[in-house]
């Protein structure tokens, strides 16, 4: 521990002396600063992305997960990476026979890791979308995700044409949902909330007749508290989400089409669903839920 | 106890990677402020000379200091760098650089101000004994400097430990990372751990930030 940080405080103050040289004019110290700042572990030669060529002969993955959104990808008591798309995952390491580096990825920053070469492939619950598909290539769908609506045992919203003049829905600002039903039902008056346990303690305490979200939102919210039924488990346009790649890292790309192709005959991802999604969605929507090539 | 949700750190590693996050942050505070401190000092010495050029480097670097965002500044050395140069940066040292480039143009900004503040009359006693410029600074204007800027640099050395959290982005596992993987993953069984899993981070924020402010009581009465 000790060794580490002494060497990371003497490069932190070589590099940081290097930029206060470059800074007061002593001209010359950037391409040294160049030098130094590259680590040992330089990406390949095609700058952007290893071939699946290099990967293997690296030993080693880097693939790219939520670290705390539970049941997708998450770590667990024990500091292991856990969730449906951390099984994929170990799916894929032991299919390329190679160790799994995984890196915490948030929503924001999954395209530049990718655009950047830092991981291989990202796994972090990631909806196909066309603007995304300008920037990574994604690869088959393992997943299928929708809108859903939730609403009271007693007064189930089966449809939204039923819906009265004075009833309001719920939704969190932000989401597909609020862009979906403003689009397509601009009559239907919506209930925004900025965050999801304002949005639940104002469904809770009966301001709206529904709540619309992600259909695995309230999956789950219908499961984990008593009174509510998911009146429609999928509206509007059906998204899938889907490993993705730099773009242009055919190699990979080709590879990981043919697994998941592969593991669609040994009906791997409905395991994967029974494995770790079933405790949160249950088995009515497995099928709903899962995609199989 | 049970419904704050205390209870999910103890199951498992919990704690243990709760502490391992915490020295993260730590470390890479440290290193920073330490860097920030040492080279703080020369810059601000160099933004009080009198040489025109100089002043309007060294203007420009404290201006895209205050500009840019912390989180942009990480985007860029992290990714950017990646992006433009090709250089594969790690995420530690990307942190340790936006860090501690952002507290060298703060501090420096201080000693400035702190330096500034000395009156002239220091100067011209200590020339009036025959005292090179160098001597005069060594040992009459930088023991009075820093004294004045113990209190303006622990506001920034704390502010800098705080913000270690910003390293999340780049795919730093720091303790409020941590934290926020312990309540997801019991997010069904405590539901109400957030409250207690950030009580427990905000003790321990509290418990490396305070010692500080404490050495600095102590450092400003000693040296008063």
């Amino acid at each position: 521990m000790k060794n580490t940080f002494v060497k990371r405080l003497t490069s932190g103050l070589l590099v940081t002396g290097l930029l206060a040289a470059s800074l007061t004019g002593c001209g010359g110290a950037s391409d040294k600063a160049a030098g130094d700042d590259t680590t040992a572990q330089a990406a390949g030669s095609n700058a952007g992305y290893r071939t699946l060529d290099e990967i293997k002969e690296s030993g080693t993955i880097n693939i790219g997960v939520f670290s705390d959104k539970s049941p997708f990808g998450y770590v667990d008591e024990n500091g292991e990476y856990a969730g449906y798309d951390v099984y994929f995952a170990e799916r894929i390491g032991e299919d390329l026979g190679v160790d799994i580096n995984y890196v915490s990825t948030e929503a924001a920053n999954r395209i530049e890791y990718l655009q950047t070469g830092k991981v291989d492939i990202i796994l972090a619950n990631f909806t196909v979308t066309e603007e995304r598909a300008q920037e990574v290539d994604f690869a088959l769908p393992y997943m299928n995700v929708a809108l859903g609506v939730v609403s009271p045992d007693d007064a189930v919203v089966e449809s939204l044409d039923d819906l009265g003049a004075d009833d309001e829905v719920i939704v969190i600002s932000g989401t597909t949902a609020e862009t979906y039903l403003t689009k397509n039902y601009p009559d239907i008056k919506l209930q925004k909330y900025d965050a999801y346990a304002e949005a639940k303690t104002a469904f809770e305490n009966g301001n709206g007749v529904a709540w619309a979200n992600d259909n695995t939102e309230v999956i789950a919210f219908a499961i984990e508290n008593e009174g509510y039924t998911v009146g429609i488990p999928s509206l509007g346009d059906q998204d899938t989400i889907a490993p993705a790649v730099t773009k242009g890292n055919e190699t990979l790309l080709t590879w990981l089409n043919d697994e998941i192709k592969t593991l669609g005959g040994e009906q791997f991802f409905h395991a994967d669903y029974e494995e770790t999604l079933l405790d949160t969605y249950g088995a009515d929507y497995e099928d709903e839920l899962v995609v199989e090539q | 106890m049970d419904n704050l949700g205390i209870d999910v750190l103890f199951k498992g590693t919990n704690f243990i990677r709760l502490l391992q996050g915490l020295w993260v942050s730590v470390e890479i505070s440290i290193v920073s402020v330490v860097i920030s401190i040492i080279l703080g000092l020369v810059v601000g010495a160099l933004m009080t000379l009198e040489k025109m050029w100089l002043k309007v480097i060294l203007k420009i670097y404290l201006e895209i200091v205050r500009i840019m965002p912390q989180m942009v500044l990480l985007f860029i050395v992290y990714f950017g760098t990646t992006r433009v140069f090709g250089w594969d940066v790690s995420a530690e040292s990307a942190a340790i650089f936006v860090f501690s480039f952002w507290g060298i143009a703060e501090m420096g900004d201080l000693v400035r101000g702190s330096i500034k503040s000395i009156p002239k009359i220091q100067f011209e006693s200590a020339f009036a004994l025959g005292m090179d410029k160098k001597q005069t600074y060594f040992y009459i204007i930088l023991p009075q400097t820093i004294r004045r800027l113990i209190p303006l640099s622990i506001n920034l050395i704390t502010r800098m430990i705080k913000t270690t959290s910003l390293v999340m982005m780049i795919g730093i596992v720091e303790v409020l990372k941590v934290a926020q993987q312990i309540i997801e993953a019991n997010r069904k069984t405590s539901p109400n751990a957030a409250f207690g899993v950030f009580a427990v981070v905000f003790l321990l924020y509290f418990i490396v930030c305070w010692p500080i402010s404490r050495l600095a009581v102590y450092l400003e009465k000693r040296w008063a």
